[in-house]
């Protein structure tokens, strides 16, 4: 039998139905300029309503990175600039040490932090900077037509590598997170998805931690999050998430790479 | 125990048809559309209505912040 969905609705509303999801306040009315099924979409939500649940609303600078989040400022409803491509990091040490008080973060794709960015990244990390990182590991160039990043996986095909990543000829993957947690101006450093719900709950925790760290004032804390590009993947939605699970996960393990030290 | 209710709503505008909600359903309540929205693409609707608990899981995949998700409070 056809259930009426509105009447089904309503029936639960007048059973005292409450919303117990909605969109967060810190997101603008603007429409996401990303593909459907990105990544970065969800990225974007969990960082704003973190940023909400904790009032830090006016108290937060974002800033955001040559790359498909290029324009994230149109986006998040609270104070960002956009950096030059790599730099988010620098401009935000600027921004935190002319405004210590403030919660301030950086979100940089993997071509934008991992590749032109990597000299920024690496002595913001050094430096030990009270900022947190959010880096959107997709593993390509998604905003310039898919071509081989650092990250790109062993085999995997791009325009630029239409035969698939060679290491003879193009290198490694590059986990420059991993790397990252050797220095020892980094506080906190995870991995971590938002393909599956599970995951998305596991990766808010961790947006949260890195807000959280800012007042402790012990350096850089940086949430890497493997996500999808179904374009540049030349995959649809679905497939992309399947194909990162199966594929990103094995190189780009998830879970916690640096906690801080207990003290006892 | 009494059987845990809820409902979504969608934005249907904002709706890019990635169909990760589909997939992200523990319980089948939705399927895709056959019509299309303003911007062509086809969107999610509640084929099950009596099936969704409002857990929120389509909702924490959205990339595009669509869904908002209803439920009735369990009684102690
Ligand atoms: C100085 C400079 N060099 C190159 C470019 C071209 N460019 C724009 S975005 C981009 C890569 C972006 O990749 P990523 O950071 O992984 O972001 P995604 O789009 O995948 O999220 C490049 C090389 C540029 N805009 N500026
Ligand atoms: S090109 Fe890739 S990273 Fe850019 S919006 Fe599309 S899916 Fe997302
Ligand atoms: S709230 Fe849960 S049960 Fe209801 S449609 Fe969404 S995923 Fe399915
Ligand atoms: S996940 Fe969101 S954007 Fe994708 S089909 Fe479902 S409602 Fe539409
Ligand atoms: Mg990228």
């Amino acid at each position: 039998m056809e259930i009426d969905v509105e009447q089904y609705k309503k029936d639960l509303l007048a059973q005292g139905a409450e919303v117990v999801f909605s969109k967060t306040k810190n997101l603008t009315d603007t429409p996401f300029s990303y593909c459907g099924g990105c990544g970065h979409g969800v990225a974007h939500r969990l960082i704003m309503e973190v940023i909400e649940e904790m009032g830090i609303t006016d108290k937060t600078i974002g800033v955001a990175p040559v790359g498909c989040a290029v324009i994230a400022y149109e986006f998040w409803n609270i104070d960002a600039v956009q950096a030059a491509h790599g730099r988010a990091s620098a401009v935000a040490t600027g921004i935190k040490r002319t405004n210590p008080e403030k919660f301030v973060f950086a979100y940089q794709g993997d071509g934008d932090l991992a590749a032109i960015g990597t000299a920024e990244t690496v002595h913001t990390c050094n430096r030990g900077e009270n900022i947190a990182i959010f880096f959107i590991n997709n593993g390509i160039y998604g905003m310039t037509g898919g071509q081989m990043a650092p990250t790109s996986l062993i085999g995997m095909p791009s325009s630029t590598a239409p035969y698939g990543r060679n290491p003879d000829m193009h290198g490694y993957p590059l986990s420059l997170t991993n790397l990252l947690a050797q220095l020892p101006g980094t506080y906190y450093i995870t991995r971590q998805a938002v393909n599956t719900a599970a995951n998305v709950r596991k990766c808010k925790k961790a947006i949260r931690q890195a807000f959280e760290n800012q007042k402790l004032k012990k350096g850089v804390s940086l949430v890497e999050i493997v996500t999808n590009c179904n374009s540049g993947w030349k995959m649809t939605a679905r497939q992309a998430n399947k194909w990162l699970e199966e594929n990103m996960l094995s190189q780009y393990p998830l879970g916690d790479i640096k906690v801080p030290k207990t003290d006892n | 125990m009494a059987k845990i209710k809820g409902f979504v709503e969608f934005s249907i505008e904002q709706c890019k048809g990635c169909e990760l909600c589909i997939e992200a359903c523990p319980f089948d309540v939705l399927e895709m559309s056959h019509q299309v929205n303003g911007k062509g693409y086809t969107y999610p609707l509640m084929k099950h209505p009596e099936q969704c608990t409002g857990c929120t899981s389509c909702a924490l995949v959205c990339p595009d912040v669509v869904i908002t998700v209803y439920k009735v409070p369990t009684k102690k």
